[in-house]
């Protein structure tokens, strides 16, 4: 093997390896996609809200100027509302994370069950 | 004695107490280079805060608003919303798969020793520049802040790189940990309470501050002037000025998670929904004090004015003197001592993630392939290069001087990053296909685009007049080739196409095989590391 000792904390692969069947488990497909489905839609959506404040300030200056609240103007505002943005995307994180806790505990529960068996049953 | 020497006098006293502490709970390698993992959520927060916000935030962003209003604001964001990359692609998978450094998620499916040699360049290039930046910037301030005491820039520079030595060679992760979570409070305190004066100058009415930002008086080229500090572009000026500041936000966006020395904090805490939490806690804290940094730069620019600060000590000195301007020299002191913190603990970062990346990826892995020969020999190889690191980083920052122009490498160690380690890490954990190969090409083609960018940008390249002479002259006298001083837009998609042309010119099938196994470990948490007293 060309793997460490040091860096094998787990099992070692053989062609159907334990990892191979739990990746291929409902209970894990069905993780992958609650994950993917928040967290692709999130990081575009931060990716195109940042970007708008450079891109704005740079090519479209007199409409950021545009005073909104007394002096106030809509670039920094906007800027402002960057702060909450990113808050809020981690705050809806955290909320969606803790279902995908519960799925992967569901997961490491049955892989560690069937581990135990697998070595009681030899 | 002076105020401000005597308060750094106290700081360093209760640092190295918690050293002393730390050092008798830092034996063996999960320790030394991870707390043991019994960091909890929101101390790694806090520390993860600590960590990031260099003095280049605290007196750099403050000068650079309270010189160039809106633009320094706006430069500002990106720091914060960084951490979003950060919280929804890297620390948890990082956590759950790896052990002490980046290296170890690259490792499990890839050929491990070229990938860690190549990713342990690129951690030590990121960790050294970025410390040569600090530890200039360091001097030259701590120079400036103590000039009463009479500390020369050479003294300083020792100064600081022997107590950022001394954490982590003898406190470890434990010490430097505490060192930074110290220091983020610190820093919090002090902006908070200086945002209040400056409001309370204003009579707690936001009108009047804001009024007053929008007129705002100094003098350039000996005409008074009057400008709206609320507008755009004073910093950002066409035909480049956009184009640079989304470059630096790229890099700022995909480089944060690739910063090694933030990268180790989140193998300090006891599994991933600890990492997870102490992200929200690190983006509650920066994000309040960058909204902060309001008050802190324009504070400066409106009570202070640029006039004052260019005559007594430049940019870098907005927020000291706007402490002194309201409440006197004991919190100009307080504030000063703030900014030693600051550097302390960012330096103490670096040199950690430094050495354990050199311990662990290279003299463990890479020379004796993953075998400890002795026990405890890898926490003493990390302490050795912490002490190799230190010294080099102080010599360089002396040779190099207090006006040597250093904030390039800031930049360069965002843009390595970014281009070379964000790719890998990313493309490691999502892309079946990925392997060895690519890796090695992905991270070879990040460090050197954005090393080779940096050269012809105008940092280092640029026609200086006779009167500019030493070390602040550019390394290179003619016109710049690249335009930008980030060289993220181009850098990290070089990045990336290198990592993804590299793969796909290869053929690798123990990779793919063993994608699997990676994909649930950083998914699920199953048999990850776990805390414990050793």
């Amino acid at each position: 093997m060309t793997a460490m000792p040091s860096e094998q904390i787990g099992r070692f692969q053989t062609d159907k390896t334990e990892w191979d069947n739990i990746a291929n488990t409902q209970e894990f497909k069905d993780l992958m996609v609650t994950k993917r489905d928040f967290i692709v839609p999130a990081f575009l959506f931060f990716l195109v809200y940042y970007f708008l404040l450079p891109i704005l300030v740079g090519y479209a200056p007199k409409f950021m100027a545009t005073k909104v609240i007394g002096v106030v103007n809509i670039a920094y505002l906007f800027a402002l509302s960057q702060f909450f943005m990113a808050w809020t995307i981690a705050w809806l994180y955290v909320r969606a994370a803790n279902d995908f806790d519960k799925l992967a505990k569901d997961i490491i529960e049955k892989a560690e069950t069937r581990a135990a068996n697998n070595k009681g049953g030899r | 004695m002076s105020t401000p020497l005597v308060m750094f006098l106290i700081f360093i006293a209760i640092t190295l107490g918690i050293t002393y502490w730390a050092s008798k709970r830092s034996a063996g390698s999960a320790a030394y280079f991870a707390a043991s993992r019994r960091v909890t959520g929101w101390q790694n927060g806090i520390a993860v805060a600590g960590d990031y916000m260099s003095a280049a935030s605290f007196l750099g962003i403050a000068g650079i608003i309270a010189f160039q209003g809106y633009d320094g604001f706006m430069f500002s964001v990106g720091w914060l919303v960084a951490y979003l990359t950060v919280l929804l692609v890297v620390a948890e998978p990082l956590r759950n798969a790896g052990r002490y450094t980046m290296a170890d998620v690259l490792a499990y499916r890839l050929k491990p020793r070229p990938v860690r040699a190549m990713a342990s360049v690129s951690t030590l290039t990121v960790s050294t520049f970025y410390m040569i930046a600090q530890m200039v910037g360091a001097g030259a301030l701590v120079a400036l802040l103590l000039k009463d005491s009479g500390i020369s820039y050479r003294a300083a520079v020792i100064g600081v790189g022997i107590l950022m030595i001394v954490y982590v060679v003898f406190g470890g992760m434990l010490a430097t940990t505490w060192v930074q979570i110290i220091k983020a409070i610190l820093l919090m305190g002090g902006t908070i309470l200086l945002s209040i004066l400056v409001l309370g100058h204003f009579h707690f009415s936001f009108g009047a501050f804001f009024d007053a930002i929008a007129h705002v008086t100094y003098h350039e080229k000996g005409q008074e002037v009057v400008k709206d500090f609320l507008t755009p572009g004073l910093r950002y000026k066409p035909p480049y000025g956009a184009l640079d500041l989304i470059s630096l936000g790229l890099a700022l966006i995909f480089g944060t998670a690739g910063l090694p020395h933030i990268l180790v904090r989140f193998y300090t805490v006891p599994d991933a929904k600890t990492a997870r939490s102490s992200v929200v806690w690190a983006m509650v804290l920066i994000g309040s004090f960058y909204i902060m940094t309001t008050f802190l730069g324009f504070g400066a620019a409106t009570i202070v004015g640029r006039d004052y600060i260019t005559t007594h000590g430049g940019t870098n000195m907005s927020a000291p003197l706007l402490a002194q301007a309201l409440a006197g020299n004991i919190f100009f002191a307080f504030i000063s001592a703030i900014a030693f913190a600051t550097i302390l603990a960012v330096v103490a970062g670096l040199t950690i993630s430094a050495s354990t990346s050199f311990a662990h990826d290279f003299w463990t892995n890479v020379i004796h392939r993953g075998v400890e020969r002795k026990p405890g020999e890898e926490v003493m190889v990390a302490r050795i290069s912490a002490f190799v690191v230190g010294a080099v980083a102080i010599t360089i920052a002396i040779v190099l001087g207090p006006t040597a122009n250093v904030a390039f490498l800031v930049a360069l160690a965002f843009a390595v990053a970014a281009s070379a380690n964000l790719p890998v890490i990313v493309l490691s954990i999502f892309w079946r296909r990925f392997n060895t190969t690519g890796a090695v090409a992905g991270l070879t083609v990040g460090l050197l685009a954005s090393i080779g960018l940096i050269l012809i940008s105008p940092s280092l390249m640029a026609v200086d007049p006779p009167t500019v002479t030493g070390a602040a002259r550019h390394l290179i006298q003619a016109k710049a080739i690249f335009p930008l001083e980030n060289p993220g837009i181009l850098s990290i998609p070089l990045g990336f196409v290198g990592a993804i042309l590299g793969t796909l010119l290869s053929h690798e099938p123990t990779s793919e095989h063993k994608f699997n196994e990676l994909l649930v470990r950083s998914n699920t948490g199953l048999g990850a590391e776990r805390a414990g007293a050793h």
